[in-house]
């Protein structure tokens, strides 16, 4: 039995989605090139994306919805097969290796593999006789997650490879225990802070804190919470003094700048800080009402570099102000909001899982995206969902999103 | 759905939301209670540029353009915008060195790194086009467009005056000017300033990355017009200051040349001049410290600021004032006894138009005792203090010991002086009743304690030429886009003398010229009725010499005060001549008298000159 397709997603996916074209078209206008539809602008390119975008959509809700589960496995191994491609034939692009070149055509494997792996985790997690509780489940999910992850990483996109940590949300949903993500969290904690203070000082901070939960929180101690709190100032203090040694070896030299600028351990705001520097000022002069559609001074004049793909909030928080900034985060929270709302009526785990990827993913582009350009976050350059410039995002986000919006409409039938 | 699943459905929807609050929050604080973002964002994106309007035109009265503008150009900097700067290839590209570039720089940042600043001021309009495809590439660098004064003709600098920039207390005296801006410093460029300066407009333009201008901002809505400056029409003939000034060459003094029957000055010299483009530009520093430290004092207008001796020139108006007092008739004869004050060889003048025909020192001394002793009181100390006021205030009537109010700036001119009661009365003068007529009686001869400014000279020229009232001597006929005429300029002051006690004194003026005995016969020229009257001013070196004079006799056109500073050889020697040449070109419109003009123009005061042939002529 068919529902009608839930038209609250759909309308604030279209909203989105034409709010971010004006965007896109504000951000590379100039008084020369007024055409709308004009393929050498990359608005022009845009609204035809928007167009393959709508037909796509359209033919996902035609066809018959089973099929996303039956192949789902074929499809990842697809997937991970032109990944691995991307890696032998992909074109550099701003230090990534992520674009497959056929003719004048680019695209971004990567974007595919989102949705992909939400549909392979899915199938897998609603295994009728699974059990997470089990390592051997735990093992496979997560390989599931990093074989992509990895190969991306491979190819220098580490802010593609991160948004795989959104699976953690599904999972966790699932089953999962919690501690992981608050495992998560306190290691970011310890990160942030270990690139900030003075190690040893940090260390008596939290042992401290071991102290006053034994001997003041806690009115009666066993040996098992004296292991516990030993083992767990043990393990932070080693992830104190690990930081360094990830954080020299591991990360690449841009990233570590990017992390100081984002900490205020660096003041440069001409050279690795001036993306984020000029997104404020970008952001910040839009003011309560902004300063109106195609008048905004910093954007229209590219001081923000990136302005039409990863850093198009500028343009919003410029020409909108933040009535405007305002309106489209609460347009995106709604629509996560309204996903997972859709997720908890599946009568089938695999859509309810795929829908809680679905919005997990664009909760982390989202996320990164706008913390990013808001100067909270280090500069990861992934884009802001349907709104950022570029073909192959918006249209893997699009398939993402409508392969659950076609499920939803088929809930009652289990798949 | 199990209540745990609930609890964790709500735990993601929790993330979800406290992330948007989160960026809810940011954005308030950055967007709404920040206002530093807003002028980071103007700053580095919006440049207003100001908008010079061209400096108002000045006109000859017979439409001759006398200065006008040239377009030049001043490279400004925003030291702040000019991180990442190629500072080799941008002192190869401006021709300058690197020191050079160093201490520009440090100027401009210390002025402001923020605001821009001009880095190379005045540059041609050739130089600029040598860089101009260059600036592109140097951010923080963009060009505004000045205008430069323009002189074809070398002439009238003291009247125009010059134009440079604001000080520190022009900028605190009008909100109007900043930093950088023109303001006329002298002449009739200060006076008429706020007609010539017009309204300086702003335009906003944005700028992109890259330095270049994209557009205006919001359209223009918060831009502003400039106003073009309003034109000055003028009363200086152009032809005859230039003629004038040549005849002043090589020497010190002044002339001064009105219509009297409007007060419109047709020339006013004061030499040594200079060549007002000296003081035009980047030159401009240079140039004005030599002027300013030459001994001769090129820059002063001597005309208005120079405080002479009248000498015999004075006598006419003691003439006046005594005939109107009724102290002495026309008809009144003085012996002229040497014994009282010296005098020259001549007979005794027997009435009013002879003595100034003759110009006998002794007889303007019993004029000037009949003014100053009237026998009013028996004290002959009060007698004088009485006689004084009358005389005083006669001479404060002929508009002599006030500043003129002709429209030049009042800072450079003096007032001369006219003795009065409380001078005298001053201790460190005479003190009370320690002075009488006999005391102050050079005074009668335009010596002793009375000085006068050329202008006033020239003005008295004008009173007998209009038998007895004068106009404000003036620059400016009228000005601006609507021909604003200043009625103030055309009022007349009356002396109060009778018209028919002036006409005895143009009469003697005449025979000063034309009569036999008469002081200055070189003035004479044929066919063209001078009036004058000569004067040889005593003084620490040599004397100068002295002519005021007005032709034609009936209605005249043109009143010329000449003076020459130390020119040994009196009045009648030096200055009678060189007026009667700018009468003659005034009025015949050419000079005839050829011979005379190369004499004077090429003489300089220290040699003996010889009779000029045409005068010699007329002696057979």
């Amino acid at each position: 039995m068919e529902n009608k397709i839930d038209w609250i997603s759909v309308a604030l996916y279209a909203f989105i989605l034409i709010f971010g074209w004006f965007n896109i078209y504000a951000a590379c206008y100039d008084d020369a090139h007024t055409a709308v539809f004009d393929l050498a602008t990359n608005h022009g390119k845009q609204l035809m994306w928007i167009g393959v975008a709508a037909i796509v959509a359209l033919l996902i809700t035609h066809i018959d919805p089973h099929i996303f589960s039956s192949t789902a496995y074929l499809i990842y191994a697809g997937v991970i097969g032109l990944l691995i491609l991307t890696l032998f034939i992909g074109t550099a692009t701003n230090g990534g290796l992520s674009w497959i070149k056929i003719g004048s055509f680019k695209f971004q494997s990567s974007e595919f593999a989102k949705f992909a792996t939400a549909l392979a985790l899915a199938k897998y997690m609603s295994a009728l006789d699974l059990d997470y509780s089990q390592l051997r489940t735990k093992i496979i999910a997560w390989t599931i997650i990093l074989i992509p992850a990895g190969i991306i990483l491979l190819q220098h996109d580490a802010g593609s490879a991160l948004v795989f940590g959104s699976f953690l949300l599904p999972l966790y949903r699932e089953g999962m225990s919690a501690k992981i993500l608050i495992t998560g969290l306190i290691a970011a904690v310890l990160f942030v802070l270990a690139l900030l203070i003075n190690k040893f000082i940090l260390v008596g901070v939290l042992a401290a804190i071991g102290l006053f939960y034994l001997f003041v929180w806690l009115n009666k101690r066993t040996r098992t919470h004296y292991v516990w709190v030993t083992v767990a100032f043990l393990a932070c203090t080693a992830f104190i003094f690990s930081v360094d040694l990830v954080f020299d070896k591991v990360l690449e030299p841009h990233q570590r700048d990017r992390i100081y600028v984002l900490l205020g351990k660096t003041d440069d705001t001409s050279d690795t800080g001036y993306n984020v520097h000029q997104s404020k000022i970008a952001i910040g002069s839009g003011g309560l009402f902004g300063k109106g559609f195609l008048n905004g001074t910093i954007t229209k004049a590219d001081f923000v570099p990136e302005q039409e793909t990863d850093f198009i909030f500028c343009t919003v928080g410029e020409e909108w102000g933040f009535i405007g900034s305002l309106v489209l985060i609460a347009a995106y929270i709604s629509l996560l909001l309204r996903i997972i709302r859709l997720a908890e009526r599946q009568y089938s785990k695999f859509s309810r899982f795929y829908g809680y990827s679905v919005a997990s993913i664009l909760f982390l582009h989202f996320l990164i995206n706008i913390g990013m350009v808001l100067g909270l976050l280090p500069v990861i350059g992934i884009p802001l969902p349907f709104f950022s410039y570029g073909g192959s995002s918006l249209l893997a986000f699009t398939i993402l999103l409508f392969i659950f919006l076609r499920q939803d409409q088929e809930r009652t039938t289990p798949i | 759905m199990s209540n745990q699943y609930q609890e964790r459905s709500a735990v993601v929807r929790i993330i979800f939301i406290t992330v948007g609050i989160i960026f809810i929050v940011r954005l308030a604080f950055m967007q709404v209670f920040d206002s530093e973002y807003r002028r980071l964002a103007d700053q580095q994106a919006l440049r207003p540029i100001t908008q010079y309007p061209a400096r108002g035109l000045i006109y000859d009265r017979n439409g001759e353009l006398l200065v006008y503008n040239e377009a030049v150009y001043d490279l400004m900097v925003i030291p702040r915008m000019t991180k990442g700067l190629d500072t080799n290839m941008f002192c190869r590209v401006m021709g300058i060195t690197r020191d050079e570039f160093d201490a520009r720089m440090n100027k401009a940042r210390k002025y402001s790194t923020y605001s821009p600043s001009a880095f190379m001021k005045q540059v041609s309009k050739e130089e600029y086009g040598s860089w101009q495809n260059h600036l592109y590439k140097f951010h923080g660098f963009y060009v505004q467009q000045r205008t430069l004064r323009v002189y074809d003709k070398p002439i009238a600098a003291h009247v125009l005056g010059y134009v440079g920039e604001v000080d520190k207390d022009d900028i605190k005296n009008d909100k109007y000017y900043k930093q950088g801006d023109y303001i006329g410093k002298s002449g009739l460029e200060r006076s008429y300033e706020e007609v010539l300066r017009g309204v300086k407009g702003k335009r906003i333009m944005q700028v992109d990355v890259y330095n270049r201008q994209i557009g205006s901002y919001m359209n223009g809505a918060h831009d502003t017009i400039a106003i073009e400056g309003g034109n000055l029409y003028t009363t200086i003939d152009a032809e005859l200051q230039e003629y004038a000034e040549g005849l002043m060459a090589n020497k010190r003094g002044c002339i001064v040349a009105i219509e009297p029957s409007t007060g419109e000055v047709l020339a006013m010299v004061s030499a040594p001049g200079y060549d007002p483009n000296l003081l035009v530009g980047r030159v401009r520093g240079e140039n004005y410290l030599k002027l300013d430290s030459d001994v001769n004092k090129p820059m002063l207008n001597r005309a208005l600021i120079g405080q002479y001796p009248p000498g015999s020139i004075f006598k006419v108006a003691q003439a006046m004032v005594a005939l109107d007092l009724g102290v002495i008739t026309p008809q009144t004869g003085f012996v002229c006894d040497k014994s009282l004050v010296g005098c020259h060889n001549h007979p005794s003048a027997r009435s009013v138009q002879e003595a100034i025909k003759m110009s006998c020192n002794p007889y303007f001394y019993q004029v000037y005792r009949r003014v100053i002793q009237q026998g009013k009181y028996k004290n002959i100390y009060k007698d004088a203090q009485y006689g004084l006021t009358v005389w005083d205030d006669y001479m404060h009537r002929f508009g002599f010991g006030q500043k003129l109010p002709i429209d030049l700036p009042r800072g450079g001119m003096s007032s001369g002086n006219i003795p009065d009661t409380a001078f005298y009365n001053d201790k460190r003068w005479y003190g009370r009743d320690k002075w009488a007529f006999s005391t102050i009686y050079s005074n009668s001869i335009g010596q002793g304690e009375v000085t006068v400014v050329p202008i006033q000279m020239a003005n008295l020229a004008c009173i007998v030429a209009n038998r007895g009232y004068y106009i404000t001597p003036h620059l400016v006929r009228y000005y601006g886009p609507d021909s604003t005429r200043n009625e103030e300029f055309y009022t007349r002051h009356e002396t109060g003398i009778k018209p028919a006690y002036f006409e005895i004194a143009a009469n003697g003026m005449y025979d000063v010229v034309h009569a036999a005995g008469g002081t200055a016969r070189r003035a004479n020229i044929p066919d063209i009725d001078i009036c004058g009257k000569t004067g040889t001013a005593q003084n620490i070196g040599d004397d100068h010499s002295v002519f005021i004079s007005f032709a034609p006799k009936n209605k005249p056109k043109i009143a010329v005060a000449v003076y020459v500073e130390n020119a040994r050889g009196g009045g009648g020697y030096w200055a009678a001549p060189i007026a009667s040449l700018v009468i003659e070109k005034y009025i015949r419109g050419e000079v005839t008298r050829k011979d005379v003009e190369r004499m004077y123009r090429e003489a300089t005061p220290c040699q003996k000159l010889p009779l000029p042939r045409t005068i010699k002529k007329k002696r057979k």
